[in-house]
Order: C-alpha cells, then structure tokens, then sequence
C-alpha cells in the first residue's frame, strides 16, 4: 500500500526503489572522487564485485542499459555518475529514454520540449 | 532586528553554471537566457544583502540515499564545493553565519519544525548555480555568508507544498526575530517544468510554469494547496523542485512587488526562470 501517485512514463522514486536499488545507488555515488572514477574505469567489473548488486543489476550497469538502471531501482541522480563517467550528458540519456536520437532529443528541447499531456 | 529585504527564486540546472565557467553564455544557445537575467543582476548588485539563505536540494552529492532528511539547515562556517562527478566548479568555497543558522534552527524547531542539523555539507550546483545567477563574477569570494536550507525533493515522499510553505513562514519568524540588524535575501531554486528519465522525458509545460510564474507573487495559497501529484503530472517528476520556491515565498510579507522575472526554453533538459522580489507592498 502506497500512496505514491501513478503518472504514467514517469519514475516517482521512492523508498521502495531506494531499498531495491541500494547498492547501484551505493557504487553511482563513489564515483564522485577522482580516485573511484579512475579504479571503476580501470576495472569495472572488480569494481562492481565491492557491491552487493543483483546480477540484473550488475549486468545493467556494466552493459549501460539506462532504463533497466531505473527500473531496478536506480535513482536518475545517481544514475547520472555512471553517464558522467561515460561523459555522457543529461540529454544523451533523454535521447535513450524517449527512444530519439541526442540530437533529436536536443532539438526537440530546442524547439520548446516535449508534451506530455 | 533582521529583516528579510528580497527574495529570489531561480532554476538550478548545472548547464547553466557550466555555460558561465566555460564562458558560454554569449553563444546563441545561451544568450537569450542570459539576457533575461541582466535587469535582475542590476537590481541585486545595488541590494547586497548581509546573508543569503538557500533553499535547494542536494543532487545525490552530499546526501545519499543511507539518509534522507526531508528539510535541513546547515551551522557550517564554511562549504566546500562538491565533486558531482566531473570535477567541482570553479568558483569560491561558501562562507556560512553559524550564529544566525544556530538561531534559525533553535526558532525552527520551537516552531514545531524538527530540522536536521548539518554541521559539514559540500554544496552542490543547487546551490552554486544559484549563487553565479546571482552574482556571476564573483572573483575570489562570494559578496556576502549564506545558510543552505535542503528539501527532500527526489525521494517520495517529498514534503507537500503546504508544508513547504509553512516552513517558509515559519523561516521568515525566524528571521525577524534575529536581534541584529541584518538584510536577509531569501532564494528559493529549481525548476521549472522538467523530468529527467521515463518516457516523459523532455516534459515541458509553459501553461502551468506562467501560472506558478504568476500566483507565486498573488497566490502562494493557491500553489500551496496543490498535491504532489498534481506537480508531478503537471511539470514533471523534477519540476516538483518548485515547490522550493514556496519557502522563499513564506518567508516575505502577502504584498510583495516584482522586480523581474525571465522565462526561458530550455536550459538543456529544463525550463528556466528568474523571478525577483523585493519585500515591500507595490507602490510602496
């Protein structure tokens, strides 16, 4: 029982996601020292073993499969670390999200965003 | 007694901090955005109040997910500027008043809200992004300390907008029942309309954000009184950030008069806005 509200194609993270998503959130938020970035990059699939990950999220983190990161639990947020990395942008991960193209997605941003009604 | 002399609400997006540490903000993307910002920048840099206070939300930076309170005030006499993941921005570490947070805090919580207290917090491009709308050249410090009040905004649920305001009201008491004389600014930040993942992504909602624009001035109540699912569904599982802009709002008097406001598509995944307020009844 929740009374979280439903809004279709919308993530409304919440303590559920936060308990089921713990440990990507966990590894996403080490990757804010130089340090981590550069032993997640060195070794990635070592770097996931210090995380009690499931193997879904494991693989969806080692794979970059954006949306599966989200539906296991991850937190756009913390997500973004993983892209950032990657040097990814916010807008490469719209593009994935919506199924456009980067440049798509930017232009539809550029010709005054998306409705949603 | 310290007053609080005028209030700014504006988005937090980190391209826009970015546009100005990369020196980019006269390119064509950027420069309408930037220029809607001139007049207030004007405004504020004759208005340099004595403390700043900052209401924003932390970007899974400083506050993860192992605990997550749903408002914080923070007592530091400083602030670094947080590593989100590409480096920290380059502007100056932020000064904080930790005898006026400590009275905020004191007040707060006899005024039946339990804050959370913070005594070390990297800031985030909530809260720097924020600070370079309002003075972009800072050079080697900020013009003045500031008090960072965090909201829970990405982990429903979320405080309501009621509560939001509430807290507001209860901040400005606070304030004004400081025993020195001090001009206080208030910013409230983030939004507008956005959502970051889903297959909403790239939301944008111009009708609603004219409304907020609009009834934030004339009819915080009626703002106020709208749920979570209605900014959610309306602007965007991010865009519920404005309902930090409600704190600002409950900190100043009922009749406020605008200085500025500008409203801009997009800043990168965002809506943006800047909306400034000094405290006083227009005409006044």
């Amino acid at each position: 029982m929740t009374t979280k509200p439903d809004v279709p194609g919308t993530y409304v993270f919440d303590i559920a996601d936060s308990r089921h998503g713990h440990a990507i959130n966990e590894l996403c938020s080490t990757l804010t020292t130089p340090a981590h970035r550069a032993r997640f990059l060195a070794d990635e699939a070592d770097y996931c073993d210090h995380f009690d990950m499931t193997p879904a999220q494991r693989t969806a983190v080692l794979q970059r499969d954006w949306r599966s990161l989200l539906d296991l639990g991850g937190s756009i947020f913390h997500v973004l670390k993983l892209a950032t990395v990657d040097k990814l942008s916010m807008q490469h991960l719209g593009g994935v999200f919506t199924g456009m193209t980067t440049e798509d997605f930017i232009a539809a941003m550029r010709a005054g965003g998306r409705r949603c009604g | 007694m310290a007053e609080v002399t005028w209030g700014l609400a504006t988005s937090h997006v980190p391209s826009i901090g970015a546009a100005m540490d990369n020196r980019r903000t006269q390119e064509p993307y950027w420069k309408p955005l930037f220029d809607g910002y001139r007049q207030a920048r004007d405004w504020m840099a004759d208005h340099t109040p004595d403390v700043i206070v900052l209401v924003y939300n932390d970007h899974a930076n400083a506050i993860g997910l192992d605990l997550v309170p749903t408002f914080a005030l923070a007592t530091a006499a400083s602030f670094p500027v947080a590593d989100e993941g590409w480096g920290p921005r380059p502007v100056p570490t932020v000064y904080g008043h930790p005898e006026l947070a400590q009275h905020l805090v004191e007040c707060l919580v006899d005024d039946a809200f339990d804050i959370t207290v913070a005594h070390r917090l990297a800031v985030d491009h909530g809260f720097t992004v924020p600070l370079s709308v309002y003075h972009p050249d800072p050079g080697d410090a900020w013009p003045c300390p500031v008090i960072p009040l965090l909201v829970n905004v990405i982990q429903y649920p979320q405080p309501t907008a009621a509560r939001c305001y509430d807290l507001g009201k209860a901040l400005g008491r606070a304030i004004r029942a400081y025993p020195e004389d001090l001009k206080v600014a208030v910013f409230g930040t983030g939004g507008m309309s956005h959502q970051l993942a889903g297959e909403r992504a790239g939301l944008i909602n111009p009708v609603f954000d004219a409304m907020f624009m609009s009834k934030i001035q004339s009819d915080p109540q009626a703002l106020a009184s709208l749920s979570r699912e209605t900014y959610i569904r309306e602007a965007g599982s991010e865009g519920i950030e404005m309902i930090m802009w409600l704190v600002m709002r409950g900190a100043m008097d009922e009749d406020i008069t605008r200085i500025s406001d500008t409203y801009h598509v997009p800043a990168s995944n965002t809506a943006a806005a800047l909306a400034l307020f000094e405290n006083r009844a227009p005409g006044r």
